[in-house]
């Protein structure tokens, strides 16, 4: 095992470096720079500043030179700088990991738990009402946008009957410290949580419940049935555990999505995540920020693939570590 | 007491109630909306609008200027011009101190100067004219003009001039100094707490030189990145102030009619925003006058006012905002007449070419404007083509040239010779630049007329100058003139004093007040 886990993060660097060297180009070929973006800012620019707006930024070195330059800080674990924020990368996205992945792993966990309940439900039920309204009630999620899901959030519960607030991590001025924050944030975690994890769920409720009607069919099942085991037994122990193994699969790649936000979802509630943060960088063409965060992400989906396969053995043990 | 004194107590009372109402309370804290978040909070580094919206508490000018424009002290407190207008003398503020306590004294304003000409283009281009600037003593500031340069007194508002501490920044690496993110500056605000994508947190200057002031003990500047989010966020109590330009425009009628909401379009003045169509004269259709004719009869800029921004602003008659010196609306007028446009098209030969509209990807309105513009040229059979940009995307191709016709607004900064002149002389047609003579317009009569209104005296003679620029360019028609915008800032009622000068909301919060 510990050879295949070296060998997969050895492929990862390999990987990495090459999303690094495509993100590179990629975000270049976008029309408009930093200095292009500041000197419009500012209401005025002339020669000298755009000039130094570049020199500022770096880019008035040749391409290789800039990537060579990048390249050489990640092989340090350095991200470099971000002149438009006037800060280093790795500190900005630090800023923003604890409320990205309060709100990410928020909406992961509703997701995931219902959607894999109500996804055995559906399948326990299959043909009946509740499997229609099952399946109703969670396409229903995944078929509206996410921003209109939230802005209709907003307007029943902050505006008319003003239960959640409607924006942001906490009360601004407040200032609440220990339990009383807790439930503060928590308050304001509902909404985003809620709207990013109903969207998801959708998924895992047909996954799953595709999964177990297919495994129900097999052999194994009927055997289960025959030796006398209860209804309740089967599902739980034969059923679920091998219907899980796409549902596993699913939230391994989800996972690793993880750390970039949710772009939409943290907009329209103003929630402090990454995803904001990489939105923001791309319009302002801020190239080592938004290269810093592409880096970061990158990172996690290798990771969580690694982990997805690990935790494959552990549902299944009939997979085995190949290289 | 007898009843006849308790009576005269009462009426007395009741008589002076409602003038003590008016005497500023201190306390409280304004809860305000700022978007988008601002890079950075050095003024001397950034000098985008959010910056100096939250800035403009925490560093100073050495003037700021009343809704007529007229100086007013800030950290000078008073200023002589010598007699042949080329010798500008400021007198400073005694016992002005920095955030950190270190004394503000003359040999800031010098290194403000120097450090402000390699990072500020515009604190360059206003300070061109000067030759030299001496301190002789430590309260005491001298420019020396080489020529007599008009608006000179009005380039010194914290956002075009704000003062740095020389202390923290002389001998450091401007670009990376920590500083530019826990500013230190010598306002009536000091920078407390910034969490990154959710506020900025400023409170009193306990030490402000200004005894009382300011009234308010905190600012909390919260980031709601989606204009429906911010209404809401006003809506709902959350925000208590709403800045120009937070809100979609179709927002600002429903959020007016709120409860213990007050609306004005005060504070603008100073910078006097001027909407307008920036009109590639250099090639294709519009090379020609009377395309460019055409297109400002075909536009209706009535509707444009009343629909697309509720009834706010003013149409625009030419270069000059009517808020700024020396306006005049003594110039050729284009009423919406599409019979005309189509007449001048057909005159000039246009055979519809392709025609490529950029509108600007600063929210829903400037979406809904570019639509009824394309609309508008459609409809007098102008082939229009529009092209969805992004911000950066847009000034790349205004830097290059790439495009027909663009929307645009700019600031006027309250005089010809700093907001208006820089987009029509020839010099400052210069490729891979914005908001300078993008449209590629040139003529010698104009490129002389500003230059001789920045230096001539006295006022009469500029007017003269001015007026004359204005009409010359009305008829050539360089940019299709839309409107004066109104960006007006939206609050609770029991927010005074919010804006008291020409620069509004962008110069801090001093005078404000809770009358709680």
């Amino acid at each position: 095992m510990l050879s295949f886990v070296a060998q997969r993060v050895v492929k990862g660097v390999i990987v990495l470096l090459a999303i690094v060297v495509l993100n590179f180009f990629l975000i270049r070929l976008a029309p408009g720079d930093p200095a292009v973006v500041m000197a419009g800012e500012a209401g005025a620019s002339d020669q000298i500043f755009v000039q130094q707006l570049r020199e500022k930024f770096g880019l008035d070195k040749p391409l290789p030179e800039q990537l060579f330059i990048y390249v050489k800080g990640i092989a340090t674990l350095d991200l470099g700088f971000s002149f438009r924020q006037q800060a280093p990368v790795a500190k900005l996205i630090g800023e923003r990991l604890p409320a990205t992945l309060l709100l990410t792993l928020t909406a992961f966990a509703i997701s995931l738990v219902l959607g894999v309940l109500f996804g055995t439900f559906a399948a326990r039920f299959a043909g009946t009402f509740l499997d229609t309204a099952i399946t109703v009630f969670a396409l229903i999620f995944y078929a509206m946008p996410i921003f209109w899901v939230a802005l209709m959030g907003i307007l029943l519960f902050s505006v008319t009957m003003d239960w959640l607030p409607s924006f942001g991590y906490e009360t601004v001025g407040a200032n609440l410290t220990g339990f009383a924050h807790a439930v503060d944030v928590a308050k304001h975690l509902i909404m985003p949580a809620m709207t990013l994890g109903l969207f998801f769920m959708a998924t895992y409720t047909r996954m799953t419940r595709a999964s177990m009607l297919e495994v129900k069919r097999l052999d194994f099942v009927k055997t289960a049935r025959a030796k006398g085991l209860s209804d309740a037994v089967i599902q739980r122990r034969h059923v679920l555990r091998n219907a899980l193994l796409p549902v596993v699969t699913l939230a391994g790649v989800h996972s690793g999505t993880l750390i970039g936000g949710a772009v939409i979802t943290e907009t329209v509630f103003a929630w402090p995540g990454i995803g904001r943060l990489m939105y923001d960088a791309l319009l302002q063409r801020d190239y080592n920020l938004l290269l810093g965060v592409f880096v970061i992400c990158s990172a996690m989906v290798l990771i969580f693939n690694l982990i997805t396969d690990l935790v494959y053995r552990l549902v299944d043990p009939r997979i085995e570590f190949t290289t | 007491m007898s009843k006849r004194v308790l009576l005269g107590v009462l009426l007395a009372c009741g008589l002076a109630a409602p003038a003590l109402a008016q005497e500023p309370k201190a306390g409280g804290a304004i809860n305000a909306v700022i978007q988008p978040e601002p890079p950075g909070l050095m003024l001397a580094m950034v000098q985008n609008g959010p910056v100096q919206m939250v800035s403009g508490n925490i560093f100073e000018g050495l003037l700021r200027y009343s809704p007529k424009l007229e100086p007013q002290p800030e950290l000078a407190e008073s200023w002589s011009v010598s007699e042949d207008a080329k010798t500008y003398t400021f007198k400073l503020r005694k016992g002005v101190t920095w955030h950190d306590g270190k004394p503000f004294t003359a040999a800031d304003v010098l290194f403000s100067i120097e450090m402000l000409k390699q990072t500020h283009a515009r604190a360059r281009n206003n300070l061109a004219q000067v030759d030299k600037v001496e301190a002789p003593d430590d309260y005491t500031v001298v420019f020396t003009l080489k020529q007599p340069f008009g608006p000179f007194l009005g380039i010194f508002e914290v956002g075009s001039m704000p003062i740095v501490p020389k202390h923290l920044y002389e001998g450091t690496d401007w670009k990376t100094n920590p500083y530019n993110n826990a500013p230190v500056g010598t306002g009536p605000f000091m920078f407390k707490e910034w969490q990154k994508g959710s506020f900025i947190r400023l409170v009193k200057n306990p030490n402000y030189y200004e005894k009382g002031k300011p009234y308010l003990d905190e600012i909390y500047w919260q980031i709601i990145p989606d204009a429906a989010a911010r209404s809401v966020a006003y809506e709902t109590g959350k925000v208590d102030v709403l800045p120009g330009g937070s809100v979609e425009n179709f927002d600002v009628p429903r959020l007016s009619k709120l409860k213990d909401t007050c609306v004005t379009g005060a504070g603008w003045e100073f910078f006097s925003p001027l909407a307008w169509l920036w009109l590639n004269n250099r090639q294709g259709p519009l090379a020609d006058k009377r395309v460019r004719q055409a297109v400002m009869f075909a536009i209706d800029r009535d509707f444009a006012k009343d629909v697309i921004w509720n009834g706010l602003g003013k149409v625009a008659t030419g270069p000059s905002a009517s808020t700024i010196k020396y306006y005049t609306d003594d110039v050729p007028k284009y009423p919406y007449d599409p019979a005309k446009a189509k007449a001048l098209l057909k005159e000039a030969g246009y055979k519809g070419e392709k025609i490529r509209l950029l509108p600007l990807a600063y929210g829903e309105t400037w979406q809904r404007w570019g639509e009824a513009v394309k609309q508008n040229l459609q409809d007098v059979g102008m082939n229009i083509e529009t092209i969805a940009t992004d911000v950066a995307g847009f000034n790349q191709k205004i830097g290059d040239w790439d495009y027909d016709i663009a929307f645009t607004y700019l600031y006027q900064y309250g005089d010809p010779a700093l907001g208006v002149g820089r987009n029509y002389v020839s010099s400052a047609i210069a490729k891979g630049q914005v908001f300078n003579n993008v449209e590629g317009y040139s003529n010698p009569e104009i490129d002389k007329l500003f230059a001789d209104g920045a230096v001539a005296t006295p006022d009469s003679k500029r007017k003269e100058i001015y007026e004359k620029a204005q009409k010359i360019l009305v008829e050539d028609v360089p940019v299709a003139w839309m409107l004066e915008l109104q960006f007006p800032t939206i609050m609770r009622c029991k927010v005074k004093n919010l804006i008291t000068t020409g620069i509004g909301v962008n110069d801090g919060f001093k005078d404000a007040w809770l009358d709680k």
